[in-house]
């Protein structure tokens, strides 16, 4: 006879989550952001980084930025429940819990950073460590719920990694990294405020202090296009300057003159479905320009390599 | 008859949690992913040691 009743005893949560579970958690779309601005970083810098070496960089960089998302997702479980957009997260649908997606966060960012120390160098492994931590700790937990400023200062984590490549290449910093860092610095706020328009219902019904929810539609989109300016500018400074070759530059105008009319657009058209319209293509847009102008970086280091070679 | 009722009675009354089909196939999915990248790991860190050779552990601060 038994002394314990079985049916009085909770028993323990026995997971049922898939290794795509958890591969949701690194948010594979922003990684593959975060892995092709890391490999422009480390593509300019003006050395010669081993394959083996890039490869781990890279490596380290994407898990690090996927350390970041599932730290995140364990944090918000609660909000994304509540938005249309993040419903569908691992989390929400009850796959994983938030210790669960905590402990897999805490576990590659601990990974990634050692081994990025110990392989690379420890410059690059204490940014990397930094951006984690920033991204985590001071935007989710502290300032996405706090301020409309949230998506301006936490964009800092999303514009680190080309930094923390350019580090990983030659142990230091320099003005190049930190060029890309303000592109991606000046980026983030008119991406994520024109999602921000036409998502503000999702946003309001979180609770999340979006600016287009605390400060109304019409300063967003003056918000928009004064950042636009600036991120234009910033874009196209660095051809003047003798960065970046006259291919950026041009690239750098021509797109430059596309965000900038689309955000016009936006801050003109303010009701019914051409200002919908109008903030989705400044959002679509905006991926490709910030896209396009790494991408240019990447084949004038390309050409740069193949050019003697072909030439003979 | 008395001792083979009793091993019977235990085989049919299994003690302690069973798994369902679904959380063992999961695990076993989860344990060679984890298996799988302590493997990249250990070749990460071997193909560095080559790469490096002997200053491995010398590394700029």
């Amino acid at each position: 006879m038994s002394v314990i009743d079985h049916n009085a005893i909770e028993l323990p949560r026995i997971s049922e989550a898939e290794v795509g579970d958890y591969i949701a958690l690194l948010k594979p779309r922003v990684m593959s952001l975060v892995i092709f601005t890391a490999l422009v970083g480390l593509m300019i810098a003006p050395v010669h980084v081993h394959p083996v070496l890039a490869f781990t960089s890279i490596l380290c960089i994407a898990v690090g930025a996927g350390a970041s998302g599932a730290l995140n997702m364990a944090y918000e479980g609660d909000v994304d429940a509540l938005m249309t957009r993040t419903a569908n997260r691992p989390i929400p649908r009850g796959r994983i819990t938030p210790p669960e997606a905590a402990a897999f966060g805490i576990t590659l960012a601990f990974f990634s950073v050692m081994t990025l120390g110990i392989l690379v160098n420890w410059v690059a492994g204490a940014l990397l460590a930094f951006t984690i931590f920033f991204y985590a700790v001071i935007y989710t937990m502290w300032l996405k719920r706090w301020t409309a400023q949230n998506i301006v200062i936490g964009g800092a984590a999303g514009a680190l990694p080309p930094v923390v490549a350019w580090a990983a290449a030659t142990g230091s910093l320099s003005v190049e990294p930190v060029l890309l860092f303000l592109i991606i610095f000046f980026w983030t706020p008119p991406h994520f405020w024109a999602l921000a328009l036409f998502r503000s219902d999702d946003y309001a019904r979180a609770g999340i202090p979006m600016l287009p929810v605390v400060a109304g539609p019409d300063v967003t989109r003056l918000q928009i296009l004064l950042y636009t300016i600036v991120l234009v500018a910033i874009a196209l400074a660095p051809w003047p300057l003798g960065y970046f070759d006259w291919i950026y530059g041009v690239t750098s105008l021509v797109l430059g003159a596309g965000m900038l009319w689309l955000a016009i657009e936006v801050y003109r058209r303010r009701e019914g479905v051409a200002a919908n319209r109008a903030t989705r293509r400044l959002f679509a847009f905006s991926i490709l320009y910030l896209f396009a102008l790494f991408a240019v970086l990447l084949a004038e280091v390309a050409v740069r390599a193949i050019a003697p070679v072909i030439i003979g | 008859m008395g001792a083979l009722g009793y091993q019977m009675d235990e085989k049919q009354e299994p003690e302690g949690i069973v798994l369902t089909e679904a959380q063992l196939k999961s695990r076993r999915q989860r344990s060679i992913a984890t298996a799988l990248a302590l493997g990249v790991l250990v070749l990460l860190f071997f193909a560095v040691t080559l790469v490096k050779g002997p200053a491995v552990l010398v590394r700029p601060l």
